[in-house]
């Protein structure tokens, strides 16, 4: 759905969506790396698990959570990826202690 | 000339709508008066609890009216669901509190002596657990939990989608919900109740004073009284998490949809637009401390409110002698009692009289006597 600009030159990072090697760009936040991955991001809202996608992208909506690192319920589009990290596509409810 | 309603319910909280819907379901010409959205709903910022332990110290019979509310709640619950097709999440598979450390688990054991010392009081089960008997049912306790009470009728429910629930049943009655119509003061001529209202005037052949705390000011104008001592309360809500916690406690419960709710302060300023983080970080450390894992969840919001509050801590349901027709109820437990409001109260209304058996002890009356304290045990 979405493509990269032939223009953006920033470096590779290489990150984990369940587990699968995705090449992120550096800069990129977590939001913006799962959606031009290709792969099927949408995460499972925690109520009716209605599908999602990252929406408005500055933190407002909350329609982006993620399981970063561990850590349930962070806001993707706010969190720039790093090397070798570690992304769950949420399915539900976030899970206690983690 | 004919009264517009056989019976006017003043306040549309969630105790005037379990008596309206009540009402509403015998087949009564029923209205609702409320004030609008801009006054202080003390029935919308309550915790959901349907509780029993530790009630009644000081006020046998209220064992027993508290034990026939918890006994009746799933069949109100499943009138809601009939009615509306709402399931508002009844859940009774019992209840604790908990001690952090052995102090605060030697004054609850002290508070069960005194409740089985007190004759007439009705026996709900509620009984002290140690530690690791407290862990086989809460797994996730942290180290400071001593033990704590368990009562088997202790459960709690979705209250907000309670009051959805029971305002949907209402209009379905053909009961009139009256917005924007606070009563300024009641008449009574002729077996009529004339109730000004910043409407209109409105006539009904009874009345159901069920404006919680402003039914200190409303009682007398009818030869009632309900003498009233409001307490603030805060409320912390978590985001939402998959289900940990298995049943409720006096201060932390998880609700149907995930949110871990933290509460039970108890405040003299009335003010409920604005927050004590001081007293909010204290429940919070608290909660912390019963169960480690709630550090790492996000709070979404804080907020406080305040607690319909008869002086003594029990409910007030009382018949005026002076004005026959005129009823007032008021009680700090609207969640609870609410299957009682429904299906005994409201009979009751329409009826014309109270059943003093059943209800006979919560008369405000008993404010005359010299023998009446604040047990502060409610």
């Amino acid at each position: 759905m979405f493509k990269r600009s032939d223009d953006d030159a920033r470096a590779p990072v290489e990150i984990f969506v369940d587990g699968v090697s995705v090449r992120a760009r550096a800069g990129d936040t977590v939001s913006a790396a799962l959606l031009a991955s290709g792969l099927d991001a949408r995460r499972a809202t925690a109520v009716s698990g209605a599908p999602r996608l990252p929406y408005c992208m500055m933190g407002v909506c909350f329609d982006c959570l993620v399981t970063i690192d561990g850590v349930g319920n962070r806001q993707g589009c706010l969190v720039p990826v790093s090397p070798g990290m570690k992304i769950e596509v949420q399915k539900g409810k976030r899970e206690i202690g983690r | 000339m004919r009264d517009d309603y056989e019976v006017a319910v003043v306040g549309g909280g969630l105790l005037g709508s379990a008596i309206a819907w009540g009402l509403g379901r015998l087949g009564q010409r029923v209205c609702v008066l409320d004030e609008g959205d801009v006054t202080k709903r003390a029935s919308r910022a309550n915790f959901a609890l349907v509780w029993v332990q530790s009630k009644g110290l000081g006020l046998p019979e209220y064992t027993k009216w508290t034990v026939r509310a918890s006994d009746t709640w799933s069949t109100f619950a499943g009138d809601l669901r009939e009615q509306t097709g709402l399931d508002v999440s009844f859940q009774r598979n019992g209840g604790f509190h908990l001690a952090l450390g052995d102090k605060e688990l030697e004054q609850r054991e002290v508070l069960l002596k005194r409740l089985h010392n007190q004759p007439g009081s009705a026996d709900y089960g509620m009984q002290i657990l140690d530690r690791a008997q407290v862990a086989r049912m809460l797994p996730h306790i942290g180290p400071e939990v001593s033990g704590g009470s368990f009562c088997p009728l202790d459960g709690h429910v979705n209250s907000l989608r309670t009051f959805r629930a029971l305002h949907t049943g209402l209009a379905m009655f053909g009961v009139d919900y009256l917005p924007e119509h606070p009563v300024s003061s009641i008449a009574y001529a002729g077996g009529e109740f004339r109730l000004a209202t910043a409407k209109r005037e409105i006539r009904a052949a009874k009345i159901v004073l069920a404006a919680g705390n402003a039914n200190e000011r409303l009682a007398p104008m009818v030869g009632l009284e309900a003498q009233m001592g409001p307490t603030r309360g805060q409320i912390v809500v978590t985001e939402r998490t998959q289900p940990f916690l298995p049943h409720p406690i006096t201060t932390v419960r998880q609700t149907d949809e995930g949110t871990v709710m933290v509460g039970d302060s108890k405040e003299d300023l009335l003010d409920d637009a604005v927050l004590n983080p001081s007293i909010t970080s204290v429940m919070a450390d608290r909660a912390q401390r019963m169960f480690p894992l709630l550090g790492r969840l996000n709070v979404v919001r804080t907020w406080s409110g305040i607690r319909v509050m008869p002086k003594d801590g029990f409910p007030i349901y009382d018949h005026s002698t002076t004005c026959p027709g005129a009823f007032v109820a008021c009680c700090h437990s609207g969640v609870t009692l609410a299957s009682n409001h429904a299906y005994e109260i409201a009979p009751m209304v329409a009826a014309g009289a109270l059943e003093a058996a059943k209800v006979g002890a919560f008369s405000a009356r008993r404010f005359h006597g010299s023998a009446v304290s604040t047990s502060g045990y409610y």
